[in-house]
């Protein structure tokens, strides 16, 4: 019985919360019509040139929405409609460079790329986090403690392509231990299965790409790592905390259970909410994975855009932006998700 | 707010730890801000003229070096700190100048208005600051007025919860209440009697975003968005100086880096500070 209830609100939550991400992707996808609309002068223009034809101009702001069929210029709230019908069409309009391919295709061309670099970013951040949040709180109030906690602040603070260039400099340049930039050496190609080198030369037993892809994931991804670490080094702290000061951990201690015993114990119950705010720190690693990339020359959705933007691609611009709001309602949704099915309190 | 950070100053002296970092955040940004103020005194180079040979190493006469152009590298961290800080600046004033009455008027309305207002600020606030911001900055093109824009965009979010959130707990206070009852209109309420009693927090979050805000425009400046070109930036220097990186001209890329960090973390170090000093129950946890 009690079964039953507990399946009916967690379906309760699901379909609720799945709704809520509706208007948080709606507002989004506005702020991304009106921020392209403030582009001054006329944005066809500035794209094709002054010395392009008419017939050109035309086609292209007839393809852009800016003009209906016969050429009449389309009131703005007629556009914005056209807009959002076409996104969620999944039309995300073509590039308007080099062959004119969608950009939805060109998007998920580069990002793979930028998912995998995410990933072992948040691998490394979270096991460098862990590690100094949980020694933070068991030396609570020490030298130790102070140390890590002024190694939070600061590591927020830093710069990810100067801490990224510092690292080059180190370990590629100096040392010559791994190499400066890039995802694979050149001349090495990967099957493509999932888009995740690590992953899909490991499936197709490629064990050379394997390497190298290794290698050149390091220090990007430790850059990125370093950088959020601090972060969850704070959460990690704050919840060790909490979990320490309840009462089975006081009754551990009382019952003279070692410190590292006691320690496992409260880490265990500390890991979920750690995981969960972790999780929420998704635009973030994000932002960061975007720098890192630029700074490595990583060939995903950062240095795609840094690309595009220099040639005034705004369709793959807006595009890509739109694929960002989707990704990031969606992880939210995933966590929140999650966390409901793990710990029931928070279904409302 | 001077009244508020000398009465916030006398209860800190004794308490020591956050004091500290507070100072030490207040040393790192004093310093810089007059670095970028006193340029012109403390530098006899243009930072966007050639001022000696090309990619010359640190020396008594370029203590930083200078770049591919010839440009001294020292000049350019002066002036390009001048640049960072007009830019943050200025988008930090836009962010709270429409983010704080704004979140004064959604705590205080409440309902559907204040409902479909924070659905707005949360959407913005959870999508990655930079990204918007690039976005918006390709789209306005450079300058100083158009990249303080962009960053704003991103951080009004963040004052208009902070408001938000204080007017909700204030509205309920007596005083308020009291205040109600004799009644003051809305606005008298909002802007005379609940505004001042969030500068306290205001001030906390206000350095801890500014940190961010550097960072960001960094970013920009670092993707090319922000100021047009020869115009000393830190961001866009780090970028110009990488492909020297493997030749070994390390002076290129080290300066404008270690400025950029040290103005975060001198902002962030404020904030912290003060954040332990105002909430001193977070402070001991």
């Amino acid at each position: 019985m009690c079964e039953i209830g507990n399946l009916v609100s967690l379906r309760t939550f699901i379909v609720t919360r799945t709704l809520l991400t509706i208007p948080t992707i709606l507002v989004l996808l506005t702020l991304v019509f009106l921020i392209m609309r403030v582009m001054p002068g006329d944005p066809v223009l500035s794209i094709v040139g002054m010395h392009a034809s008419e017939e050109h101009i035309l086609e292209l702001r007839r393809e852009l929405g800016l003009v209906d069929e016969s050429g009449n210029p389309r009131p703005l709230y007629l556009q914005f409609l056209n807009y959002l019908i076409n996104v969620f069409r999944g039309d995300l309009g073509r590039s308007l460079i080099w062959g004119r391919r969608p950009v939805l295709v060109e998007v998920l061309d580069h990002l793979p790329a930028t998912i995998e670099l995410t990933i072992w970013g948040f691998l490394v951040s979270i096991a460098i986090g862990l590690l100094a949040g949980v020694l933070s709180a068991h030396k609570r109030g020490t030298v130790v403690d102070q140390s890590l906690r002024f190694y939070s602040i600061v590591s927020y603070a830093l710069f990810i392509p100067w801490v990224g260039m510092l690292l080059q400099m180190l370990f590629a340049v100096e040392l010559g231990l791994l190499p400066v930039a890039g995802r694979i050496e050149s001349g090495l190609y990967v099957e493509h299965v999932t888009g995740l080198y690590l992953l899909d030369s490991l499936i197709t037993s490629d064990w050379r790409a394997f390497y190298s892809s290794l290698h050149h994931l390091v220090l990007p991804s430790v850059t990125l790592g370093i950088v959020i670490s601090g972060i969850f080094s704070r959460l990690s702290r704050n919840s060790m905390l909490e979990v320490m000061s309840q009462d089975f951990i006081t009754a551990a201690r009382a019952r003279g259970l070692p410190e590292r015993v006691i320690l496992k114990h409260a880490l265990k119950n500390a890991f979920i909410p750690i995981l969960t705010m972790m999780g929420l720190q998704f635009a973030l690693l994000l932002t960061g994975a975007i720098l890192t990339e630029t700074t490595f020359s990583w060939p995903g959705m950062g240095s795609f855009l840094l690309e595009r933007i220099s040639y005034r691609d705004y369709t793959t611009l807006q595009g890509s932006v739109v694929i960002f709001a989707v990704m990031i309602s969606l992880v939210s949704l995933i966590v929140d998700l999650v966390y409901a099915y793990v710990d029931p309190r928070i279904r409302f | 707010m001077a009244l508020e950070f000398s009465k916030l100053l006398s209860r800190l002296v004794p308490r020591g730890q956050g004091f500290g970092v507070l100072a030490a955040g207040s040393i790192v940004v004093t310093l810089v801000i007059i670095l970028a103020l006193f340029a012109p005194y403390l530098t006899p180079y243009d930072p966007t003229s050639t001022a000696g040979p090309s990619l010359h190493p640190p020396s008594t006469e370029h203590p930083m070096g200078t770049n591919r152009l010839g440009y001294d590298v020292y000049s350019r961290v002066l002036y390009g700190g001048r640049t960072i800080l007009i830019v943050v600046i200025l988008s930090t004033l836009i962010s709270m100048i429409a983010g704080i009455p704004l979140g004064l008027f959604s705590g205080y309305r409440g309902g559907a208005v204040d409902r479909s207002i924070s659905v707005v600020m949360d959407s913005i606030y959870v999508f990655p600051g930079l990204i918007l911001a690039i976005a918006m900055a390709a789209a306005l093109g450079p300058g100083i007025a158009n990249t303080a824009l962009s960053i704003a965009i991103v951080y009004i979010p963040t004052y208009f919860k902070m408001a938000r959130g204080q007017t909700l707990s204030m509205k309920e206070q007596t005083f308020v209440e009291a205040v109600r009852a004799l009644g003051a209109k809305s606005s008298t309420l909002m802007f005379t009697h609940i505004l001042p009693n969030i500068l306290p927090t205001l001030t906390v979050v206000f350095s801890l975003n500014v940190a961010d805000a550097v960072l960001t425009e960094a970013g920009l400046s670092f993707f090319g968005l922000s100021v047009p070109a020869p115009t000393p930036d830190w961001g866009y220097d780090l970028r110009a100086g990488q492909p020297f990186l493997p030749s070994g001209y390390w002076w290129l890329i080290t300066f404008p880096g270690l400025m950029i960090i040290a103005l975060a973390i001198g902002f962030s170090l404020i904030g912290e500070g003060l954040n332990e000093l105002t909430s001193p129950w977070t402070a001991k946890r």
